[in-house]
């Protein structure tokens, strides 16, 4: 790659990019707006890439990447973090072999999530670095050094994005290829990896010690930028704050911290000593403003109405002035719906119709909570509807108890249905339960992925697939029907209807694929069989 | 520091993102500096669609301001009042309207013939357009969306540029 390539990238594509020239042996992740793309452009560059079923498996695969002495690259959206978060808080103790590199996609203002969750506290919480590019260039620039930092103390690093820096295309002037010196190979180290408390121990000081070293490292690695400008007003932001910021006060002197943990204390001292004014633009919580506080620092933070949402030039603007008047609206604009020809509508029509408690979860199908459906009552994280519905079987009255339906859809049964299918079986409400898997064939919402229940890995490519019937028949459903409710609507709905009347545990899966990935689905289940037929095994393999 | 402040408003599915792209390879392969912002997910599906496109010699942030729009593009009747807010005084709205219906051999390409229209009271050559065409579709669809472009550049051959206001 010459080294004077101007491309314009999305942060997604960049940190796919850098990921390329750091030699990453694997990349794995689940996907989630706004982090989808960035497996998808590795892969298609040529990088090896998979999707995981969840984010805490990624993570895991990653892992073991890491012992192997490979660098691996982990991608998820901030809520998927969370589930991430039991291997991410003990890796931090281990000392990794392979590079590490978490990518942490936050999406302040929840364009398309269920929560407004600031990743930055997982540094802090977690005792892992964290890098935060402020436009693409530094997402390919950052990725790279985080590879590097990951390596030299051994340590898992978060780059966190945000929507605006994932999906915003700026210019990117890649740089050489800077593979990792390691070669995969088996070393044992028992007490570094091996997690018993007798070895904890000692690994949680080694974990501090290591992030004072990286304080130290820090303070000139070259990753924190000074724009100089008039004393008389001093910014420190991070991010995509740091753009909005010089934007709205292009004469203000500006500390743009790039690794936002550990902090650079002492450079932020110096910085705020040698301004008049000095205040903290950060998007989401008052992080930073907190931890300069604590640190006896002068210095302002926003008001609070700041909190909630995304920042941008013109709330800048106005956290600099101090003004706390009400925000002009913004246009709300027409509502997402279900596609025309969705098959999610025909299931929400019979939900409505038979007067469903709709116990819901994560994906296109949250639309079925919207006019003129308005057929779900609870959504909180990926697979809850199942325990939600169960936990609402259980205590409500045996009439209301009837109506509670788990609605799921394929990809989001995988990632984590199929512990609720465990509890549920486990402890069954004494009037069974009705889980519906709504199967379209793919992760839908956001943009079409692979799952283990397609049979087709990340970039489409034939593998194992998971028959969710025998799962569910294995786990000890009584109970378990495939349905096309589009097709045979009728069916559909006297089938759910009959399961609802029933004490018993039933599974219903609504089976047809997402019209918007039928194409891709046919063209490749055509090129699948011509090439079982080049191979000769026409009539052993039908065509499906 | 001067930046051009483009707006592209209207439903999912109507390739208002593609229409983005397009016009950002368009002024990045000229040589400026360019920042492209949208919201993917949830807002695709068949909601209300908006993408930021900046350009310049130095861009900062990658959102449009309230307000600072030089070119508000909207690409369905309906999302024009909605999306006014974000045109500057002495802006330039495009709407649908610009393009009579039957007009286009194929409906799809109204993102193209809008682009087409703005082309003319922007300052970049129809050369640098088609080769981002040629650049952002595959070879099958760059007839039709030539013919797009060529059509609104006509149709848009009366617009006004943005005037020039003190302190904008």
């Amino acid at each position: 790659m010459a080294s004077t390539e101007r491309l314009l990238l999305s942060g997604n594509e960049a940190v796919a990019l850098a990921s390329l020239h750091a030699g990453v042996r694997l990349g794995t992740g689940y996907p989630g707006t706004p982090s989808t793309e960035i497996l998808e452009a590795f892969s298609l560059i040529g990088g090896p890439a998979q999707w995981s079923p969840n984010e805490k498996v990624a993570l895991e695969v990653a892992l073991g990447v890491s012992f192997a002495g490979g660098r691996t690259l982990v991608t998820m959206k901030h809520v998927g973090v969370n589930v991430a978060a039991d291997p991410l808080f003990t890796a931090a103790y281990i000392d990794l072999t392979g590079g590490l590199v978490l990518i942490s996609a936050d999406d302040p203002g929840m364009a398309s999530s269920q929560n407004e969750q600031d990743n930055r506290h997982y540094a802090r919480a977690a005792i892992v670095p964290m890098l935060e590019p402020a436009d693409s260039q530094e997402a390919y620039d950052f990725t790279l050094a985080a590879f590097e930092l990951s390596e030299r103390w051994r340590v898992p690093v978060i780059l966190r994005m945000t929507t605006r820096i994932c999906h915003a295309k700026t210019e990117v002037i890649p740089g050489e290829p800077r593979p990792s010196t390691l070669e995969p190979h088996f070393q044992r180290d028992i007490p570094g990896r091996v997690m018993i408390p007798a070895y904890a121990r000692p690994a949680h000081h080694k974990v501090r010690a290591k992030m004072e070293e990286i304080a130290r490292w820090n303070e000139n690695s070259g990753l924190n930028r000074i724009y100089p400008g008039d004393k008389s007003l001093g910014i420190i932001a991070s991010g995509i704050s740091v753009m909005h910021a010089r934007e709205a006060a292009p004469d203000a002197t500006l500390l743009a911290l790039g690794v936002t943990w550990p902090l650079p204390m002492r450079m932020i001292t110096d910085f705020v000593n040698s301004v008049d004014r000095c205040i903290v633009i950060e998007e989401g919580d008052h992080l930073l403003y907190e931890a300069l506080t604590v640190a006896g620092l002068k210095v302002e933070g926003k008001p609070e109405m700041y909190r909630f949402s995304e920042l941008n030039v013109t709330r800048v603007r106005r956290i600099i002035a101090g003004d706390v008047s009400p925000e002009a609206p913004r246009p709300r604009g027409k509502p997402p719906e279900l596609c025309q020809g969705c098959s999610h509508r025909e299931v929400f029509e019979a939900l409505s119709r038979l007067d469903c408690i709709v116990s819901g979860d994560i994906g296109c199908y949250t639309l079925g909570v919207l006019p003129p459906f308005e057929a779900m009552d609870t959504c909180v994280c990926m697979g809850a509807a199942i325990g939600v519905g169960l936990g609402l079987r259980h205590v409500l009255p045996e009439a209301e108890a009837r109506r509670v339906v788990s609605v799921i859809g394929d990809s989001t049964f995988v990632h984590s249905g199929l512990t609720g299918i465990a509890e549920m079986v486990y402890n069954p409400p004494p009037t069974g339960h009705v889980v519906l898997i709504v199967d379209n064939s793919t992760t839908a919402m956001t943009g079409r992925q692979e799952h283990p229940g397609t049979g087709r890995s990340l970039n489409h490519e034939p593998t194992n697939k998971m028959d969710f019937v025998a799962v569910c028949k294995a786990m000890g459903v009584k109970n378990v029907e495939v349905v096309d409710p589009q097709k045979d609507e009728a069916k559909f709905e006297e089938i759910l209807k009959d399961m609802m009347a029933r004490d018993e545990l039933s599974v219903l899966i609504a089976e047809r694929p997402c019209i918007l990935a039928v194409p891709l689905i046919r063209k490749l289940e055509k090129a699948e069989a011509e090439k079982r037929c080049a191979a000769g095994g026409c009539a052993a393999a039908p065509v499906e | 520091m001067a930046v051009t402040n483009i707006v592209l408003a209207g439903l999912g599915g109507q390739g208002v993102v593609k229409a983005s792209d397009l016009l950002s390879t368009t002024a990045f392969s000229s040589g400026l500096q360019v920042k492209k912002s949208e919201v993917h997910g949830m807002s695709q599906r068949g909601g209300s669609v908006t993408t930021d496109v900046r350009i310049g010699k130095q861009v900062l942030s990658p959102m449009v301001p309230m307000g600072e729009a030089d070119f508000l593009m909207v690409f369905e009747s309906t999302q024009v009042d909605l999306n006014l807010g974000w045109l500057r005084p002495g802006g330039v709205l495009i709407t649908p309207d610009l393009i009579p219906e039957g007009e286009l051999k194929n409906r799809k390409s109204l993102n193209v013939a809008l682009l087409g229209a703005a082309s003319m009271v922007m300052d970049f050559s129809e050369q640098e357009w088609v080769a981002a065409i040629h650049q952002c579709f595959p070879p099958k669809l760059h007839a039709v969306n030539e013919h797009a472009f060529a059509l609104g550049r006509k149709l848009g051959a009366g617009l006004s540029r943005p005037e020039v206001i003190e302190g904008v």
